[in-house]
């Protein structure tokens, strides 16, 4: 389907990334939003604050992010699109209701604009250290998807994405911006609503009686339902069967969570998304994402002067990770070069998918500021020696 | 006879028997609850009911209505998200003492604040019977638990006197003797449009009653019987539960204040010009 | 499950699902008009269950009902005819 005219301000904007993820939000159909205020991610939330009087849409700031991301997930049971917007503090608090989304399979969208960390760390300034707290923060098994936009226009488009990505899979999709990427002002272009399309929710057609929460489709995700509706339905946290109720035992753990997990796993191939560039015929591959894909182009674009064969691989899913192409690459290059703002995250990721058919190179940075593309040009000469 | 009893009507009966221990109070509750809501005889799809964690989030379970067992502590903020989504439904969060005055505190005070359009149904069995009996913020002094086991020292809250003042617009407690009252009660908060607040006082005999010497569920219910004092209209102050001591039981709070939604809707007719007043997505 | 109805005098009647029964003795202990008392018998978890021991003092009034959190009891109110 298409998007609801009322929500996309279509035409030219001169708008942060901050700003235009909240359009992006508001164009995907996203009504209802919670936040608490958190540097730099506020000025999601006060755009849309602004913004959804005059489309129909209700924010609530909450008294804290536990409230913010539990709201947004009984808002989706009542039948919105919804989202929350934080940065690394307040998606440490966001954790248990991340496994709360997956578990109950509830269609939403987290977006968590990196600052450096550990603890209060730098409010203000950017890291990309939060990718593996999106992968693995919450506790037991699961898979999400998270995604990183590197412009305010991604973060428009991809916000968009995120919200279909979370509806077509039931699953909490974590957009996961970074501080410069959510301050960054650059034109950001918004198509007309005709243009724009929305993943419809997979609302059931079972007759009353008949309907099994967790009774999935062929692609491994169930329908679902919305309170007001007749089915007198129940969802829980705790492990269920396809009824929805609890059921503690290992067979139905297995049960349950293995299709939380397959649903993404065996669909990465349908999820997966990034841009490459000369990766076929190249000795070293830079791989990047979200504002470091920007300051790494200086570094290829020389190292390309210099005679260097460099191919550039920029994810936009970071996870599910793009496995299947990184192997096949593997098999051709002599070395990866991978730059983000952290000490090592998807760098682990990129090893063990690498598999040892090439060296890995990381260029590591702590936070507070983006590489100097000068330290990942040394890089890439390095991994070509 | 092939009579069946009415209550079956609402609850997952395939989920029967429950979970809950010889003499918990908790199914009186359920039982209160079921009869109120007949006495509403509010259409029963517009009705959700959401729970914390612990032996009291176990309801939103057995009730055949969409009913949403959530995290510990958060039963409040998703019920109102579910609730502005949806205004026309009525959100009934059923939990726990430990669950909305301990883990969930500030959401509870928070959501009384704003005035928002939930009932709160707080069963208070003075403990955490789900983890075996620790000490819980409702804890009266010198009660015995696993973490206190030299008797609690810490003062505990007055839950009537918490709720009035952040703001509830209906505060009332009855304990599980009382199921008569605690009908009325619970009908009363399911029809109040604003936060509305009910503590019931209901035994825990296996975790509090046996341990504190006050003897099984039926003991705890006797002493209940005997040591209740009805007062309407009572000061919220002066209701507090010390150990073995008299429980003040009665509608203290029943007065008129404007929701949320009322006040957002109030304040952005006035600050933006054509605004339409905000009344649900669905 | 051992339904168990009792109709002598026209007011009303017990039925009790005994399997459902934890033995709480609530429904004993509030009846108003002291129909009920407990059984010696057990049921197949091996509890006590209530039974009927003064039927014809059955007013139907439910508060069994109201007060067995097992949903093991209630009461109806019989018609007068019958």
């Amino acid at each position: 389907m298409k998007a609801d005219s009322k929500g996309v301000l279509t035409g030219a904007h001169f708008i942060d990334g901050d700003y235009a993820c909240g359009e992006g939000a508001i164009a995907a159909g996203c009504r209802f939003a919670a936040g608490y205020p958190i540097t730099p991610s506020t000025e999601v939330v006060e755009r849309i604050a602004a913004r959804f009087p005059h489309c129909g849409g209700i924010f609530i700031q909450m008294e804290d992010e536990l409230a913010s991301s539990i709201a947004i997930l009984g808002a989706v049971w009542g039948g919105a699109k919804a989202m929350t917007v934080t940065s690394g503090p307040g998606f440490s608090l966001m954790m248990e209701h991340i496994g709360l989304a997956c578990m109950t399979e509830t269609p939403v969208v987290f977006v968590d604009v990196q600052r450096g960390g550990p603890s209060t760390g730098l409010p203000t300034l950017p890291a990309q250290a939060d990718m593996m707290q999106a992968r693995w923060g919450s506790h037991g098994d699961y898979e999400i998807i998270a995604l990183c936009p590197n412009s305010p226009q991604e973060c428009f488009d991809l916000t968009i994405h995120a919200f279909n990505l979370s509806e077509q899979y039931r699953v909490p999709v974590m957009f996961m911006m970074d501080e410069c990427v959510g301050h960054m002002t650059e034109r950001v272009v918004i198509p007309p609503a005709e243009e724009i399309n929305i993943y419809p929710r997979r609302y059931t057609t079972a007759k009353p009686g008949e309907y099994l929460p967790y009774l999935p489709d062929a692609d491994l995700v169930p329908p679902i339902a919305k309170a007001g509706d007749s089915y007198n339905f129940h969802i829980t946290g705790l492990t269920h069967n396809e009824k929805g109720y609890p059921v503690m035992n290992a067979e139905c753990q297995e049960k349950c969570v293995r299709r939380l997990v397959d649903k993404i796993r065996l669909n990465a191939d349908k999820i997966v998304k990034f841009e490459e560039e000369e990766t076929e015929d190249c000795d070293v591959v830079v791989v990047s994402y979200g504002i470091t894909s920007r300051v790494a182009l200086w570094a290829i674009q020389k190292a390309k002067e210099k005679g260097i064969k460099v191919g550039n691989l920029r994810l936009i899913t970071v996870w599910p990770f793009p496995e299947k192409r990184i192997k096949q690459i593997a098999e051709k290059v002599k070395a990866f070069v991978i730059p983000e703002i952290n000490y090592g995250q998807v760098y682990f990721e990129l090893e063990r998918v690498v598999g040892g058919k090439a060296p890995v190179h990381l260029v590591p940075h702590g936070g507070g500021a983006v590489h100097n593309p000068e330290v990942i040009y040394q890089k890439i000469l390095e991994a070509v020696k | 006879m092939s009579e069946r009893n009415i209550i079956e009507e609402y609850l997952r009966m395939d989920r029967i028997p429950h979970i809950w221990c010889p003499g918990c109070g908790l199914g009186t509750t359920v039982n209160c609850f079921i009869r109120a809501l007949q006495q509403t005889k509010l259409p029963l799809d517009n009705i959700s009911i959401v729970s914390g964690i612990g032996c009291t989030g176990r309801v939103a379970g057995y009730l055949k209505l969409n009913s949403f067992h959530t995290t510990h502590g958060r039963a409040i903020p998703f019920a109102i998200g579910l609730q502005l989504t949806n205004p026309k439904l009525k959100v009934v969060v059923y939990s726990g003492d430990g669950d909305l005055v301990s883990i969930g505190g500030n959401h509870f005070i928070q959501a009384a604040r704003r005035n928002m359009d939930l009932a709160i149904i707080c069963v208070n069995n003075f403990t955490y019977g789900m983890t075996g009996g620790q000490v819980a913020p409702t804890t009266p002094v010198d009660a015995v638990a696993t973490t206190t086991p030299y008797g609690n020292f810490e003062e505990p809250f007055n839950l009537p006197h918490l709720a009035d003042s952040v703001g509830a617009v209906y505060v009332a407690r009855w304990t599980t003797y009382h199921v008569m009252q605690l009908t009325r009660a619970m009908k009363e908060v399911i029809q109040k449009k604003g936060f509305s607040f009910l503590e019931i006082i209901s035994p825990c005999p296996t975790l509090y009653g046996r341990r504190n010497k006050i003897g099984d569920g039926l003991e705890m219910m006797k002493f209940y019987k005997e040591n209740s004092e009805i007062r309407n209209g009572a000061n919220t102050k002066d209701v507090a539960i010390g150990f073995k001591g008299p429980i003040i039981c009665g509608k203290f709070v029943d007065k008129e204040r404007p929701t949320f939604l009322e006040n957002m809707n109030q304040k952005l007719s006035e600050r933006i010009p054509n605004y339409k007043p905000y009344n649900g997505l669905v | 499950m051992t339904d168990v109805a009792i109709k002598k005098e026209p007011r009303g009647a017990v039925l009790i699902t005994a399997e459902r029964c934890k033995g709480c003795g609530f429904c004993v202990e509030f009846c108003p008009t002291k129909v009920l008392s407990m059984s010696d018998e057990y049921n197949s978890k091996g509890y006590h269950f209530p039974k009927v021991a003064v039927p014809e003092s059955c007013s139907g009034c439910d508060l069994c009902g109201m007060y067995c959190p097992d949903f093991a009891i209630f009461g109806i109110r019989l018609k007068k005819s019958a």
